[in-house]
């Protein structure tokens, strides 16, 4: 598999030039524009689904409704998103809250987690390494399903049901994708500086808090980010761990609001707004090292 | 010299080893208590009736006699083989496509990709939730502007016969991410390939069916891969359009929904552990014959 390869990121990195070689000056101001239109055409497309979100959650609801299709509301209602944030029974200013929550605690001990066991496998030599890295990629095969039941069963078991410790604990211990992907990372730092720090008798941990961390800082980036939004997104876990309102994140308040405020458009719209919205801004400061981390080792979830 | 190395290589091989085994401890822990003992335990279950109340008792292959004969399971196997079957192919196409429009030297073409990406961004509720709007029959914007061609519109998810097919332009919305491995996948490929095929007298068809869909062959392999995977398992949109009894009339209960409702609503487990065993045998055996046929598709050479 090539595209695993963290040397495929240079290629990448410099894709926003225009070619050299086979392509270069192969293409005139006028061809440049037309392929522009073409593409801005397909890309309003994918666009557009977020323009009516947007210009829903600033309309009347009856507005939504009435044809012909109007793209952009009489006067922009504000307001919707204020009523929505102290929406009575569906708090989503809580909601936004609980998200954070969720996403940032997940984020914090995934990157904690998977570092640190990731340079175990890339750097320390121990017995029966190899086996358990194979044991950790077979576990990335299994459906997610078949070992949730007993997980859940487990953690009933324990009392944690309807709270956040069955969501968030196991990133502590962290997760077979991102161990690959930061053993990668440390097997492509050279050799020389962890073992000249050992040399000068530094103990095994602050080679790794030390030197080797601030090395694979874009790794540590694209994984926090990665985390933080598919966390932010996940619907199901929650769905199945928490029962009280006031402990919902975004995913499961805004679902919850749908089966029973059915008719509320424009709030609903307003929500997924709210929802949408830190996940654009964090995608559009984080973008050189998201696509990066795209392209480098494929999609998940 | 050597003696010396020998000499000290034990005591700090044991170090190593002895750090190597507390920085992957917590992993080893996660390894045995979410994925050993579950897997293990999965399989009990499943072999099992177990209602959560009482404890499980074994009773062979029962659960997977029922599931055989349970029309509900046919029918959400077969909502999510449809799904499967239609999303993967029409995705990989789109994604295809996408990906060779944006390989083009053109100024300025990143504000298109992160366009195209975008949607792959959007929390899956958000997103089911403004399709339902956008494919609402009646003044939806797509069924508004179907109307100005002449045509009269789907139902979309308030008919059964369209309803998955909403939920598969749903998924070809967000094909961003499978876009950008094709784009990375295709600037992989070398230029001077492309260039020798062009004196060679090739046309742009030819060097693209000569020189780079051969060339792309694993980077198709891996999206298909990873797309099987993941529309066997789709959940998210099935379960916020039509709920656990899949409005309308059945036709959004896809499988992981039917698995959730067994093991969450009725508290079935060994019945929904039954059902998940299913799900990633047949998983593993789909992902195994198409691995099985790449030695005819797949080119692994350069």
């Amino acid at each position: 598999m090539r595209l695993l390869r963290p040397g495929a990121v240079t290629q990448a990195e410099r894709t926003d030039e225009p070619r050299q070689g086979f392509y270069a000056g192969r293409m005139g101001f006028f061809r440049q524009t037309a392929w522009h239109i073409i593409l801005g055409g397909l890309s309003v497309c994918f666009a557009l689904p977020l323009l009516w979100m947007l210009s829903s959650a600033l309309k009347e609801n009856q507005e939504i409704f009435r044809i012909p299709v109007q793209w952009f509301p009489e006067t922009f209602l504000w307001g919707n998103f204020i009523e929505v944030l102290n929406y009575p029974g569906y708090p989503f200013f809580l909601f936004f809250r609980n998200s954070m929550f969720y996403a940032g605690m997940v984020t914090v001990g995934t990157v904690l987690s998977c570092s640190l066991v990731g340079y175990g496998f890339a750097r320390l030599r121990f017995p029966g390494r190899g086996f358990l890295f194979s044991l950790t990629l077979a576990t990335m095969m299994v459906p997610y399903i078949v070992t949730f039941i007993p997980t859940f069963l487990l953690f009933k078991n324990l009392g944690v049901l309807g709270t956040y410790i069955p969501l968030i604990a196991p990133a502590f211990f962290a997760e077979a994708f991102f161990i690959f992907m930061m053993r990668q990372f440390f097997r492509g730092v050279p050799r020389e500086l962890d073992d000249a720090a050992r040399v000068d008798g530094a103990g095994e941990f602050r080679i790794f808090w030390q030197i080797m961390l601030p090395l694979v800082k874009p790794a540590l980036v694209v994984m926090a980010v990665f985390t933080f939004v598919w966390t932010w997104h996940d619907f199901f876990r929650p769905l199945i761990y928490l029962n009280d309102p006031d402990q919902f994140p975004l995913s499961l308040g805004l679902f919850s609001f749908r089966g029973r405020r059915l008719t509320e458009w424009h709030l609903m719209m307003a929500a997924a707004t709210l929802m949408t919205a830190p996940l654009v801004i964090l995608f559009a400061v984080a973008q050189k090292y998201f696509v990066r981390g795209m392209r480098m080792f494929g999609i998940k979830g | 010299m050597a003696r010396l190395r020998r000499l000290r290589s034990r005591p700090l091989g044991r170090r190593e080893a002895l750090a190597g085994f507390l920085f992957v401890s917590p992993w080893l822990l996660a390894l045995v208590v979410f994925h050993l003992y579950p897997i293990v335990a999965a399989t009990y279950l499943s072999l099992s009736e177990y209602s959560v109340f009482t404890p499980p008792e074994f009773i062979g292959f029962d659960n997977y006699a029922k599931l055989w004969d349970d029309p509900t399971v046919w029918r959400a196997a077969g909502n999510s083989l449809f799904y499967a079957l239609l999303s993967v192919p029409i995705g990989l196409v789109v994604a295809l496509i996408l990906a060779l429009l944006l390989n083009r030297p053109v100024r300025g073409i990143g504000i298109h990709r992160t366009l195209f990406y975008m949607p792959a961004v959007v929390p899956p509720v958000a997103g089911t939730i403004v399709f339902l709007l956008l494919l609402e029959p009646r003044a939806g914007p797509l069924n508004t502007a179907i109307e100005t061609v002449g045509l009269d519109g789907p139902a979309w998810f308030q008919d059964p016969a369209w309803a998955k097919w909403g939920l598969i332009i749903l998924s070809l919305w967000g094909v961003g991410a499978a876009t950008l491995i094709f784009l990375a996948g295709l600037q992989e490929i070398p230029e001077s390939l492309l260039e020798a095929a062009s004196m060679d007298g090739a046309g742009p068809w030819r060097r693209f069916s000569n020189v780079t869909l051969p060339l792309l062959t694993p980077v198709i392999l891996f999206n298909l891969v990873i797309g099987v995977i993941y529309s066997f398992q789709v959940f998210d949109a099935a379960m916020i359009v039509g709920g656990t009894s899949g409005v309308p009339g059945g036709s959004t209960l896809m499988y992981m929904v039917h698995i959730y409702r067994t093991a969450f609503g009725y508290f079935d487990m060994g019945y929904a552990s039954a059902q998940a065993m299913v799900l990633f045998l047949v998983i593993v055996a789909v992902t195994g014959a198409i691995f099985g046929t790449t030695r005819r598709w797949v080119y692994e050479g350069v």
